[in-house]
Order: structure tokens, then C-alpha cells, then sequence
């Protein structure tokens, strides 16, 4: 009877109480916690309502336009020498990210739970703006809290936001990104507890938001698996993607975990480097610690204070990461890596020259990760990366970074 | 509970009127001055105090106390310091109870059972971690509970009758009623809600019910203290020693005084709360 218990699967998390291991959980305010509570039964309800599933699908097929595609980058593949480089195409989704797979999901919640206003939080926007859409969809009222400095690099989406009649909150506090935006969409939820629904962006916060968020991306992994065996009639040997809070990593990654011939890599943002505090890599250079309903990795100091982090994408600029991300790393299930913020501009390039595909900074994390390890595959190995997002809310800021003016000039 | 908390309660239960629990942020504007300022809040009129850990995402509080908490961290303060301000005040004061008030993260950084042992020798005898709800008992609130130290649970106006046995299960030292839903610094709520939801919580505990929320002047104290065992002050505390602050945010002479000036005020509201009750 002393045998250690065997793990016979990666994907049976979390328990009951929202834990993958000591991750995750629901460290909220009493205000919240009756709120939660209901969430949580009307996401057990309708996970297995055939109804919940058949809207899904349907808008998931019409309004958003999956399945998304799996593209082979043969340049790609070509230009680097080794391994075959597939994408899975969410940037071309409808609002050109994954983000809109799990808006369409909690709306529908929100709707069933007699909620009249949407509350988000958004970093590069992409969130927002998926928040927004779904909102305008449904004809329901929209606040999103964005960071002031994301305000500012992520010009494009904050129109976007609010051409679809979202209000958009620019948050001050901290350095103006994520997490100070999450921090404000707290405190409006508290107050405001009885009309609003929190829409939560990434598989992160309190239970069951990583499960309920993880469960409407993994569409993502579950087309790609099915489509990659069509394509190559086997499995991938690697699945990689960019982490932020880790909604369009898990999406991918889940539905391969228990797959033991394939590997799978996290790719946080190693910003200007891990020797000083300008990064937002929660997993490789973070410590667990509680913040925003769950514990999980996070940068902070020897008190317990969260640090701010850096990012040169909005997106992965936040000092932590999904529950069960943390899990993972701990388990050794899935490796973690940082990529600095060069590395993924370079990457950005070489994928707009080589595939006239323009990627979002986020992927572009991902994406400088392959460009490493490619080379040193074998050509006959096959990679799966998950794009995202598109690239058009970064234009700006890469092109000021790469000194080519303003347009027009 | 402590045998402090219960004696406090005893007493201003004699007394017939309500606690003044006043809150202040550990270390804000600096260690010293808030030392200074929390050995002045008996002697003005506080029964029992509050005392702030600051933490970098106060995700349940207003400006004035997200401020405060910058201010504190930004001179330095720390848990470990947070700690050492009990003890500092408890050298002199061997009554009036302290109860820490703050988020989670730091506690489970220092460590939990280093935490609640330095709590006992510096004579704490209650906390309030605002993201610990009863379904995280066992983080802190179990073994605090243990190590002598009451486990002070906020209530809301979301807890219904179906929650409130298990809010209350573990909840020792006193309950508090957070008398509306939203951050603080919140504007007063109604009395007369807040007496219906008091008598309502009093069907399901014997513990003392304070009152917080909103609670800003010498009125609003008489008014909610009337319907309650204790009302809780902290925004209009912090509120006070942000006005006396220097540009750079430097205590001034004004500081410490200010906030006897006000607490004073405060307190003659929760004396006269005795006499409007019995009215
Ligand atoms: C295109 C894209 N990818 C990735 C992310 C990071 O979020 P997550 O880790 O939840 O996928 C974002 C966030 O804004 C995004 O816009």
C-alpha cells in the first residue's frame, strides 16, 4: 500500500475545489465568493447541456469561422532547415485571435445566468476587443479595463473597442498594464456583483474560471489533432505556444498532454533579458504566490509584493500564469522557456517575409522558440504551433521600434 | 479568541455602547509616524485597531487605502515591519486589541507558521485576510485559530441565510459586516438596512457584529454605531493623514494630531450611539 499513486493522466484536473496540485483555487473576497459559487453550477450545467453545445458550435462555425485552418509554412520550414513547421491559424478567427473562443463561451454563461453587463480586463487588447464584439452581438452593455500604457501601444484595439460601443477604462495604477487592469475589473465586479459578469480573458484567476476558460480554447488543440493526423497521418513531435495567462497555450496543449510522444513547450516572455526585473517570466524566474483567486507562479519580492514585469507584448506583460500551467511546469509535463523581446521582433520579421503572414508579438514569442530548435530537428519531425493572433494592433509599435515613421511619411 | 478581545468586548458591553474600531495602514506615511499615530488612537477613543499590511494589488480596496499601501511600501514597510509596530505599540498598551488587516500573499511568503508565531510574541489577537473565504480555511484560518488568534470573517450583503453558517463556522473575535458590496471608501449605506442585516447575522452567531463601510464622521459613527456592536473607520483615518502630508507625501506636526482630532470625534459618535439607541 506504499506505492506512490500513479498519475495515469494530465487531464483530469482540477479537483473539486479548483486545485491542479497546490496550484489554483479561490482566493476571493467574501463579496465574491456566493457568486463564484453560482457561476460554477451553471458551468456544471451547461457542460453537459446538448443545447449550450449545439450554440457553441453553431456561432463557433458561422460567427467565428472555425475550424481554423492548419497551414503548413513550408518557406518557413525551408528557410530553416530541419523540422516541418505547421500553424494553427487563430488569427484567423473573426477579431484575429483565439480570444473570441472563450467570449462566445462565457457570454452564452452570462446570458444563461441573467447578467445584464460584461465587465472585462485586456492587455493587448485582443481580449477587449473580443469582449466587445460578443457584447455587441448580444446587445449587452461593455466595460473594459485596459492598463494606460497598453492603452497607448495598443491604439488600434482601444478604437476598436469602442467603435463596438464598449466603454474603455484606462487604468493608472502600477505600470499602467494587466495586471493593474485586472486589479480595477476586480473592484468593479465587487461592487456591482449583482448585474455584472466578470468575462475573464485567460485561463487564469479563481476557480472555475482556468477550467471553464481551458475547456472553450482546447477546441483549438482538438481540431489541430484531428487535423494534423489528417495531414500527416500522425501526431506532432512537439506543440509550442506563447504564454501570457496561458488561455492559447492550454487550448492547444490539453488535448495532446496525454499523448507521451509529443513534447510540449510554454514559451514566456523573457523580455529584456532574466537578470533584472524587465521580464514576465512567472514560471522560470516567479515563486509561487497568491494573486487574483489562484495560486500560482508569480514575479515578486522577498515580501511578497508583486512586481510589475516587462513585456514589449501587452499581452504576455503579467507578472503570472494560469494554475495549471504552473502545474504542469511542476509535474515536468510541459517545459517552459523564455524568449526576450529581440528575439520575438526578429521573428515577427522573418514571418511577414517569408509567409506574408503579419503575427501578433505574442506568437511572435512562440515562433522565435522554433527558430531556435528547427535546425536541430530532423526534417522528417513535425512541429505545431499554435498563431494566436494577427498582427495588425502591433504594426505601430513595431514599426516605431524598427524606425520606419509614421505611414505616409 | 484572545482573552484581550473578550475582555474588550465585555467592558463595552458594560458600558452599553458600541466598539470604535479604527484602521490605519501599517507604516503609512513611514514606520515612525505610524507608530506614533497608532499609540494616539486609544487615548482618542479606539477600542480596538485595526492595523494595515500593505500589499502591491489591493484588490479590495478604494483609492485612499491603495494609496496609503503605496505610501507605506514606498517608505519601506514590509510584513516583518508590520509585525514589529504591534510590538513596539504593545509595550505600552497591554490592552487594546490589534487585528491585522490585509491579503494573503505576503503571510504565505513569510510563511505561515513563522507568521503565527511572531504574531502570538508580539501580542496580536485577530486577522482579517480578505481573500481567504471559508473555503480556504485551511490556508491560515485553522491553524491561526490553533495558535490562539481569532480569524475575523467578513460578512456581505451577498452572504444569504444559506451562507452565512458557514461565514460564521470558523469566525472568531467578532464578525464584520462590510455593509455594502464594493471597495472601500464607499459611500455610507443606509442605517436602517444595516440594522436588519445586523439582527439577521445575530440570528446565527453570538459573536459582537461591527459595522464598516462608509463610516466617515462623528453622525455616521452615532448613527451606524446604534445598530451595531462596533463600527469600523479606516478611509476617512487615511483620508485624514493623506491631507496633513506633505507634496512629496512627508508627515508633518499635523499628522499625528490630526488623526487624534478626528478619532476623538469618532468616539464621542460611538458614545452618543448608546443613548440614540435607547431612544
Ligand atoms: C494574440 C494573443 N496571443 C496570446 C495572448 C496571451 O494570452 P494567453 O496566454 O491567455 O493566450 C494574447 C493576449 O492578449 C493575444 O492577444
Amino acid at each position: 500500500m506504499n506505492e506512490t499513486p500513479k498519475l495515469n493522466s494530465f487531464r483530469s484536473g482540477p479537483d473539486e475545489d479548483g486545485r491542479f496540485g497546490i496550484f489554483g483555487g479561490r482566493f476571493v473576497a467574501e463579496t465574491l465568493m456566493p457568486l463564484i459559487l453560482d457561476l460554477q453550477a451553471e458551468w456544471d450545467n451547461a457542460k453537459t447541456d446538448p443545447t449550450f453545445k449545439a450554440e457553441m458550435d453553431t456561432l463557433g462555425k458561422h460567427y467565428i469561422g472555425r475550424p481554423s485552418p492548419l497551414y503548413f509554412a513550408e518557406r518557413l520550414t525551408e528557410h530553416l532547415g530541419g523540422a516541418k513547421i505547421y500553424f494553427k491559424r487563430e488569427e484567423l478567427n473573426h477579431t484575429g485571435s483565439h480570444k473570441i473562443n472563450n467570449c462566445i463561451g462565457q457570454i452564452l454563461l452570462a446570458k444563461r445566468m441573467g447578467k445584464t453587463r460584461i465587465i472585462a480586463e485586456t492587455g493587448a487588447g485582443q481580449h477587449g476587443v473580443a469582449t466587445a464584439t460578443v457584447c455587441a452581438r448580444f446587445g449587452l452593455p461593455c466595460v473594459v479595463y485596459m492598463g494606460a500604457t497598453d492603452v497607448a501601444r495598443q491604439s488600434p484595439n482601444v478604437f476598436r473597442m469602442k467603435l463596438l460601443g464598449a466603454e474603455v477604462k484606462p487604468v493608472t495604477a502600477g505600470n499602467g498594464t494587466l495586471k493593474d487592469a485586472m486589479n480595477e475589473a476586480m473592484r468593479d465586479w465587487v461592487t456591482n456583483v449583482d448585474s455584472t459578469y466578470y468575462l475573464i480573458g485567460t485561463a487564469a484567476g479563481m476557480h472555475p474560471y482556468p477550467e471553464m476558460v481551458r475547456d472553450f480554447q482546447s477546441v483549438i488543440g482538438i481540431e489541430a489533432r484531428a487535423q494534423m493526423l489528417e495531414a500527416e497521418g500522425r501526431l506532432p513531435d512537439l506543440v509550442i505556444a506563447a504564454v501570457g495567462g496561458g488561455s492559447n497555450a492550454i487550448g492547444i496543449f490539453h488535448p495532446f498532454l496525454d499523448d507521451e510522444s509529443v513534447k510540449i513547450v510554454g514559451v514566456e516572455a523573457g523580455g529584456k533579458g532574466l537578470e533584472g526585473d524587465e521580464h514576465c517570466a512567472s514560471i522560470t524566474a516567479g515563486a509561487p504566490g497568491v494573486l487574483h483567486g489562484n495560486r500560482t507562479y508569480l514575479l515578486q519580492d522577498g515580501d511578497g509584493q508583486i512586481k510589475e514585469g516587462h513585456s514589449i507584448s501587452a499581452g504576455l506583460d503579467y507578472p503570472g500564469i494560469g494554475p495549471e500551467h504552473a502545474w504542469l511546469a511542476n509535474v515536468g509535463r510541459v517545459e517552459y522557456v523564455p524568449i526576450k523581446d529581440d528575439e520575438a521582433l526578429e521573428a515577427f520579421q522573418l514571418l511577414t517575409r517569408l509567409e506574408g503572414i503579419i503575427p501578433a508579438l505574442e506568437p511572435s514569442h512562440a515562433l522565435a522558440e522554433i527558430i531556435k530548435r528547427a535546425p536541430k530537428m530532423g526534417k522528417d519531425e513535425i512541429i505545431l504551433m499554435n498563431l494566436s493572433g494577427r498582427g495588425d494592433k502591433d504594426i505601430f509599435t513595431v514599426g516605431k521600434i524598427l524606425g520606419m515613421g509614421q505611414a505616409g511619411e | 479568541m484572545t482573552a484581550r478581545m473578550d475582555k474588550k468586548f465585555a467592558d463595552l458591553a458594560s458600558e452599553g455602547r458600541p466598539a470604535l474600531v479604527t484602521y490605519i495602514m501599517g507604516g503609512d506615511p513611514d514606520f515612525e509616524t505610524s507608530l506614533a499615530i497608532m499609540k494616539a488612537l486609544p487615548s482618542a477613543g479606539s477600542d480596538i485597531i485595526e492595523l494595515g499590511m500593505p500589499f502591491s494589488d489591493p484588490m479590495a480596496d478604494g483609492p485612499a487605502i491603495q494609496m496609503a499601501g503605496q505610501r507605506a511600501l514606498k517608505a519601506g514597510q514590509t510584513l516583518g515591519k508590520t509585525l514589529e509596530l504591534a510590538r513596539r505599540f504593545r509595550q505600552d498598551d497591554p490592552d487594546t486589541p490589534i487585528v491585522l488587516m490585509g491579503y494573503y500573499n505576503p503571510i504565505y511568503i513569510y510563511g505561515v507558521d513563522r507568521f503565527l508565531k511572531d504574531a502570538v510574541d508580539v501580542g496580536l489577537d485577530g486577522l482579517i485576510v480578505v481573500d481567504l473565504p471559508p473555503e480556504m480555511d485551511d490556508e491560515l484560518c485553522l491553524p491561526a485559530l490553533e495558535a490562539g488568534i481569532s480569524f475575523i470573517r467578513l460578512a456581505t450583503p451577498t452572504t444569504d441565510d444559506r451562507r452565512l453558517p458557514k461565514v460564521l463556522e470558523n469566525t472568531s473575535g467578532f464578525v464584520y459586516y462590510v455593509s455594502m458590496n464594493g471597495i472601500t471608501g464607499s459611500a455610507l449605506p443606509d442605517p436602517s438596512l444595516v440594522g436588519a442585516a445586523v439582527r439577521r447575522i445575530k440570528s446565527h452567531t453570538s459573536l459582537p457584529v461591527c459595522v464598516g463601510f462608509g463610516v466617515k464622521t462623528e453622525e455616521h459613527a452615532r448613527a451606524i454605531g446604534a445598530a451595531a456592536d462596533g463600527v469600523v473607520v479606516g478611509t476617512a483615518i487615511v483620508n485624514q493623514i493623506a491631507s496633513s502630508l506633505t507634496a512629496e507625501g512627508h508627515a508633518t506636526e499635523a499628522t499625528v494630531p490630526g488623526v487624534a482630532a478626528l478619532v476623538r470625534g469618532l468616539s464621542a459618535g460611538t458614545k452618543a450611539a448608546r443613548l440614540a439607541a435607547a431612544e
